[in-house]
């Protein structure tokens, strides 16, 4: 029989840590934290800020960012990168925006454009997965070949007058005197899928095996080349449907939407409390750390005095915390 | 005795240039825990991987249960019921330990893994191995000898006939391993044949059955444990005849006696580092040549590594000159005069694209940092000199090391830790791939060096050189420093043989 170590008795500050939270909710809980503060600190100081339709604004802003994320998600679970992502998006919009305004029906258009993310995202994984290449690397040859390739298409914006994606565009649900978008539902409806896929799938559980130790996963018998190239795919095939949802935001395609969202969307997934190493953390993370990023935006905004530019500092400011964070909290569990 | 289970046949496996196993039979009955035994490079691990599919073997036959079998991979062993727990363990410490139980072989309905059927099964599989712990827990969480009950309860998932254990116990203390070898025992009166692999003597004799030991990639022969000697084994992994190793003339050498009078230069008490080396206390004086003895992988680099701060030592103390150190790297080894020519003096010591000047330099420049660069003339002169008093050939010091013999390259590895005139030399197996003549030079020059007052620490896998050199020699066994013998007349081959095989209670 294994003893299991009749643990020494615990000070104040290990009960308090071992109590509420087990270590591999820590992050979240961190982020969860975080964002209750700062929601907390905006109503306190901005008259209007309570308003339930501010909260809502924030999805409705970022939905785009939030399916996005959602992909990167997976990814950084396997231990990988997607530097694509923000390239792709811009490319999506490209390529709808000329497709309708050669007069293609939206019907076609969206399962074009979902395609094209998709394969471009299966390449990648190809190129990650056979050739070895460092996803760093494969997916910043991605991320440069969509953008070039929206250059290809037009170097000017090109607005978007579709009926249906005008009609979207503008639809607003409303239940209670509160309205949200057509887009924060497919947002919803795709964080919802993927945290099912993650938590219940085989699938979903080779992702976190493969993060955790790949040389494990292979030797255990699980297929860690399906699984690497599949979460490059599925990254693909979010920043294609951001790209719609951005689409459905401008009602435009143009090269330069999206720049620099890559960072944006890695941001998120970090403060969201999953390990850029792998292995470890939750899509509701991510939710949150999208929530983080646009509280940020709204709070800035609310200042009023403050330049758009604090939001990249408050950004980088917190993710410094979550990276130490995150360090913390391996280190402890070695 | 019942049929064998599992009977591999003339396996031969060979990859460019080396020939890793050549015709190889290993036989393994239900019921019975088998030990592969052989010095590291024996052929071990190869013979292991063909039998768990990860190699191909280009000869011979595998048969299971009577039939020939022929694995494409891991995967396939496992169906067959050929499972592996590897000394690594090859698990996932992010996933819970239910999921790592059964990762891979989830029980799903319409896609959806049935969580409360995985805990369940993996619930009963540690049950198997008497082992309570809360499924739910990640993996991480818990020691080493758990983990690697886990490990065994996944390999059981398959319903496993033969079960091989790669060096499991190399990282557990001896209480787990005391529940290690209870959860084999229960595991063979179920009939399952297991193959233990391990370096560690005792255990051998303590949970093994039978025995099949290799050498060069060759069956030496398959015994029953209870018929052979601890002696005997080892002179079957070694290749010696015992009774064949003839004493070999000494000469007069200075009584330890004598030499250890006064302040060891460097004593280690109680120094040790987990899973590398137990601790152990060695004192080594002026002018001695303290042997390190003990086969492969029985903890003598190790011990030299802790010395020459390479590993940092989780116990004990370590004193130079009588005043305690604290040795956080080789730098501040070097600093108190410790040099170290590693094993392998390819990889780890010298850069053989610079000239035989520059890595003569090497640690000198590093001593003095960079910023203080050694002028030329000075360096000239100390290699010229170390060239000469080495018999460095060719002596041209501008020519790149790549193009030296073997002993050569060891004569430069060497001038280069003596131009920092160290007290105390460590030399890891010195004289391994050279040739009779660099090596004889190479001995003769430890002999010169200890005369003139430098301690050294001698590593060699060859007793009759360890014995040839040595003031004292320790042996270390199992990761352990089992004995400590002045190199007196009495002491011999077969002497230090016997303190290898039995722990130092001869």
């Amino acid at each position: 029989m294994i003893d299991l170590k009749t643990r020494p008795p615990l000070n104040v500050a290990d009960r308090v840590r071992a109590i509420p939270v087990r270590q591999k909710y820590l992050p979240v809980t961190a982020t969860a934290v975080l964002l209750a503060l700062m929601y907390g600190l905006g109503v306190i100081n901005y008259p209007g800020f309570s308003d339930t339709q501010i909260v809502l604004n924030v999805f409705v802003d970022n939905a785009f960012l939030l399916v996005v994320a959602v992909g990167m998600t997976f990814v950084i679970l396997t231990g990988g990168i997607d530097l694509s992502v923000g390239s792709v998006v811009a490319l999506t919009t490209m390529i709808v925006a000329l497709l309708l305004e050669n007069g293609w029906p939206a019907a076609v258009v969206l399962p074009v454009a979902l395609l094209m993310g998709a394969t471009i995202g299966f390449l990648m994984g190809l190129m990650i997965h056979y050739f070895d290449v460092q996803p760093f690397i494969a997916t910043l040859a991605g991320m440069f070949l969509a953008r070039g390739l929206c250059y290809v298409i037009s170097t000017d914006s090109i607005s978007i007058d579709n009926p249906f994606w005008v009609s979207v565009a503008n639809a607003q649900l409303w239940f209670g005197g509160f309205f949200i978008t057509i887009s924060v539902l497919i947002a919803l409806v795709v964080v919802l899928v993927a945290a099912y896929v993650l938590a219940y799938t085989t699938f979903g559980r080779d992702v976190y095996a493969v993060g955790g130790n790949p040389q494990s996963a292979m030797l255990m018998g699980l297929r860690v080349g399906r699984t690497r190239i599949a979460v490059y795919t599925i990254s693909g095939l979010c920043s294609a449907l951001g790209g719609v949802v951005l689409s459905f935001y401008m009602l435009s395609g143009y090269g330069l939407h999206a720049s620099g969202m890559e960072l944006d969307a890695i941001a998120a997934v970090v403060i969201g409390g999953t390990l850029l190493t792998g292995g470890s953390g939750y899509l509701f993370g991510t939710v949150l750390g999208v929530l983080v990023l646009g509280l940020i935006q709204t709070i800035i905004t609310f200042q009023g005095d403050l330049s758009s530019w604090w939001t990249k500092i408050f950004i980088g400011m917190f993710l410094f915390v979550f990276i130490v964070l995150q360090r913390a909290v391996t280190r402890r569990r070695r | 005795m019942s049929e064998p289970l599992l009977v591999m046949r003339g396996i031969g496996k060979r990859f460019p240039g080396v020939v890793a196993l050549d015709g190889v039979d290993l036989r393994l009955y239900p019921g019975e825990v088998h030990a592969l035994m052989g010095e590291n490079g024996a052929g071990k691990s190869t013979l292991i991987k063909v039998l768990t599919g990860a190699y191909h073997h280009d000869q011979g036959e595998i048969t299971l249960g009577g039939e020939s079998v022929a694995f494409a991979g891991p995967h396939q062993a496992q169906q067959a019921g050929i499972s592996t727990v590897y000394q690594e363990i090859n698990l996932c410490p992010n996933l819970s330990v239910a999921e790592n139980v059964l990762i891979g072989r989830a029980p799903t309905r319409f896609g959806r893994i049935r969580w409360s059927a995985v805990r369940r099964r993996a619930e009963e599989l540690l049950d198997r191995l008497h082992l309570k712990i809360d499924v739910g827990s990640d993996l991480g969480t818990h020691s080493i000898a758990v983990q690697q009950m886990v490990a065994i309860a996944r390999a059981l998932d398959v319903d496993a006939k033969v079960l091989v254990l790669d060096e499991p116990t190399s990282s557990l203390d001896a209480s787990e391993v005391d529940q290690l070898f209870g959860v084999m025992r229960g595991l063979k009166e179920e009939g399952i044949a297991i193959l233990f692999v391990t370096h560690f003597l005792d255990q051998v004799y303590e949970i093994a059955d039978r025995m099949t030991v290799l050498r060069n990639g060759r069956r030496v022969g398959e015994y029953r444990t209870a018929d052979l000697s601890q002696l005997d084994l080892v002179g079957a992994m070694i290749g010696k005849e015992l009774a064949a190793l003839e004493d070999i003339e000494e000469a007069p050498r200075r009584e330890v006696a004598a030499l250890e009078r006064g302040t060891p230069v460097v004593s280690a008490d109680g120094l040790g580092r987990n899973g590398a080396i137990a601790p152990f206390s060695l004192a080594i004086h002026k002018g001695e040549v303290v042997g390190l003895a003990g086969l492969l992988g029985s903890g003598r680099t190790e011990v030299a590594r802790l010395l020459f701060g390479a590993d940092h030592a989780d116990q004990g103390k370590i004193a130079v000159d009588g005043e305690p150190v604290a040795l956080r790297g080789p730098q501040s080894a070097m600093r108190q005069k410790i040099a170290y020519c590693p094993e392998n003096r390819r990889t780890d010591g010298l850069v053989e694209e610079l000239t035989v000047r520059e890595n003569i330099i090497l640690a000198l420049q590093a001593d003095r940092g960079w910023a203080r660069p050694v002028p030329r003339t000075r360096q000239d002169e100390l290699v010229a000199r170390y060239v000469k008093a080495l018999d460095i050939r060719p002596a041209d010091p501008e020519i790149p090391v790549r193009n030296l013999s073997g002993g050569n390259q060891q004569k430069v590895l060497l001038a280069r830790w003596l131009i920092t005139e160290p007290k105390l030399m460590i030399l890891d197996e010195p004289t391994r791939g050279i040739d009779v003549g660099a090596k004889a030079e190479i001995q003769k020059l430890v002999v010169e060096l200890s005369d003139g007052g430098m301690a050294v620490l001698f590593i060699s896998a060859e007793l009759e050189e360890v014995l040839r050199l040595s003031h004292k020699v320790a042996v270390l066994r199992d990761r352990k420093l089992v004995a400590e013998l002045d190199n007196t007349d009495g002491l011999d081959t077969d002497r230090v043989m016997a303190a290898i095989a039995s722990g130092g209670v001869a």
